[in-house]
């Protein structure tokens, strides 16, 4: 892909749930300023799977849950020049936390074995070497690799995202007015 | 008044009744000094640590020290500033804080605390500790994820209440607000209108059936920062 020398934006959703990128969309029609701004690399907006290149800013929704959030986590980490928290779930963990204080075994079996709407008579649990193993627990993005900013919000508001990018890729501070920052 | 005391908060002359603590004093002129476990009308408490000043060089809590002639306090400064933002991010951490369904949420004073001193995210590991939600009351739910250990709830059963509803039992990480019962919060004679209830600052003790009644936008501190009201008061 021709680059035209634009710094390079990518995303991704790792355990999160897909709002945040619903809120990264809800800039509307200011995503055609972004275009101009940037380049989306490695994103779900534009389906390029893989990193191009070296990219200025990394944009992450979610935690970790599994070893393969791991994994890109820590390719966002060497492919970004600067990595976003994008979201309480990349914050803290968010809902998929909830599972944090609850044994993994017990999890499983809730999911697979017990749970009322399941059925599964052979009792199996997915274990295919193809799934990513789930880990302990839920971990928060800066647990993991080191996180540059961080935007809560569930989601963050689309003016949230949209002056922090544009603070950024203009070479500004990223102060954010109180209303832009927030935990719901 | 003649037997007014004359203090200094942050260089600012301020004139105090004799009987008022330094958060009191502060607070009548418009000087807001952060706090949690501290509410009006109840005994101070001094546990929370996000009202402490330097009181002639010394760290105090501001809600329990009285106002003594030619008191000088430090409030608004770098390092006290960076000392309640360490405590308030120690207290999400610690504790299971899901602002994101949490009933409380935009009424929260721990969470509005974290919106003034500007915390996107705490610099602390995540403890993701064992707690227990008593549901069992007809009208009140008691989530202990949320607790913050203020002892609000405590005092306004004691004093207010009279019934003793809510006490602290254990020490360090195992300190837990319980209740006055063999088993369930059913079984005490807390009720929906009593001033415990209203007490806790977070979503621990919550009303059932009025949840989210009031919409994203309109709630206590989605516009203005917490303390913006006393600070309000100033300009009079």
């Amino acid at each position: 892909m021709a680059n035209n020398g634009k710094p390079k934006l990518a995303t991704t959703s790792l355990a999160g749930c897909f709002g945040c990128h619903m809120s990264i969309l809800d800039i509307d029609d200011r995503i055609l300023k972004l275009v101009e701004l940037i380049e989306f690399d490695k994103s779900p907006v534009d389906d390029i799977k893989e990193f191009t290149g070296q990219c200025a800013i990394g944009l992450l929704e979610g935690g970790c849950c599994n070893e393969e959030n791991v994994e890109i986590l820590r390719k966002f980490r060497r492919h970004c020049d600067i990595l976003i928290s994008l979201g309480d779930c990349a914050i803290m963990g968010g809902i998929p936390a909830m599972r944090n204080n609850i044994p993994l075994q017990e999890c499983y079996a809730e999911a697979y074995l017990n749970g009322p709407s399941v059925y599964n008579p052979a009792g199996q649990i997915p274990n295919d070497p193809e799934l990513p193993l789930l880990l302990n627990r839920v971990y928060p993005c800066h647990e993991v690799v080191k996180i540059d900013y961080h935007l809560p919000g569930c989601p963050p508001p689309a003016d949230t995202i949209w002056e922090a990018l544009v603070a950024l890729l203009s070479d500004k501070p990223v102060d954010l007015p109180y209303e832009l920052v927030k935990y719901d | 008044m003649s037997d007014m005391i004359q203090i200094t908060i942050d260089g600012r002359e301020i004139e105090a009744q004799p009987s008022q603590t330094i958060l009191e004093a502060a607070q009548n002129k418009g000087v807001y000094i952060p706090r949690l476990c501290y509410m009006k009308g109840l005994i101070p408490h001094g546990s929370c640590r996000i009202c402490t000043v330097m009181v002639n060089g010394r760290p105090q809590s501001a809600c329990t020290t009285p106002v003594a002639p030619g008191q000088v306090v430090e409030n608004n400064t770098d390092k006290l500033m960076a000392l309640r933002k360490n405590i308030i991010e120690m207290l999400f951490v610690e504790g299971n804080h899901y602002c994101m369904y949490c009933e409380k949420s935009g009424n929260c004073e721990l969470q509005a605390l974290a919106y003034r001193f500007g915390i996107a995210a705490p610099k602390y590991p995540y403890l993701f500790p064992q707690r227990d939600v008593d549901a069992s009351h007809r009208d009140v739910l008691i989530d202990r994820n949320r607790c913050i250990l203020c002892g609000r709830c405590v005092r306004s059963s004691r004093d207010v209440d009279g019934k003793h509803v809510f006490e602290f039992v254990g020490r360090g990480p195992e300190k837990r607000v319980a209740i006055n019962a063999e088993a369930k919060l059913s079984d005490t004679n807390l009720e929906v209108r009593d001033a415990a209830v209203e007490a806790c600052p977070v979503g621990a003790i919550l009303k059932k059936r009025v949840g989210y009644a009031v919409p994203v936008g309109q709630r206590m501190y989605d516009h203005e920062p917490i303390g913006s009201d006393v600070e309000a008061g100033a300009a009079k």
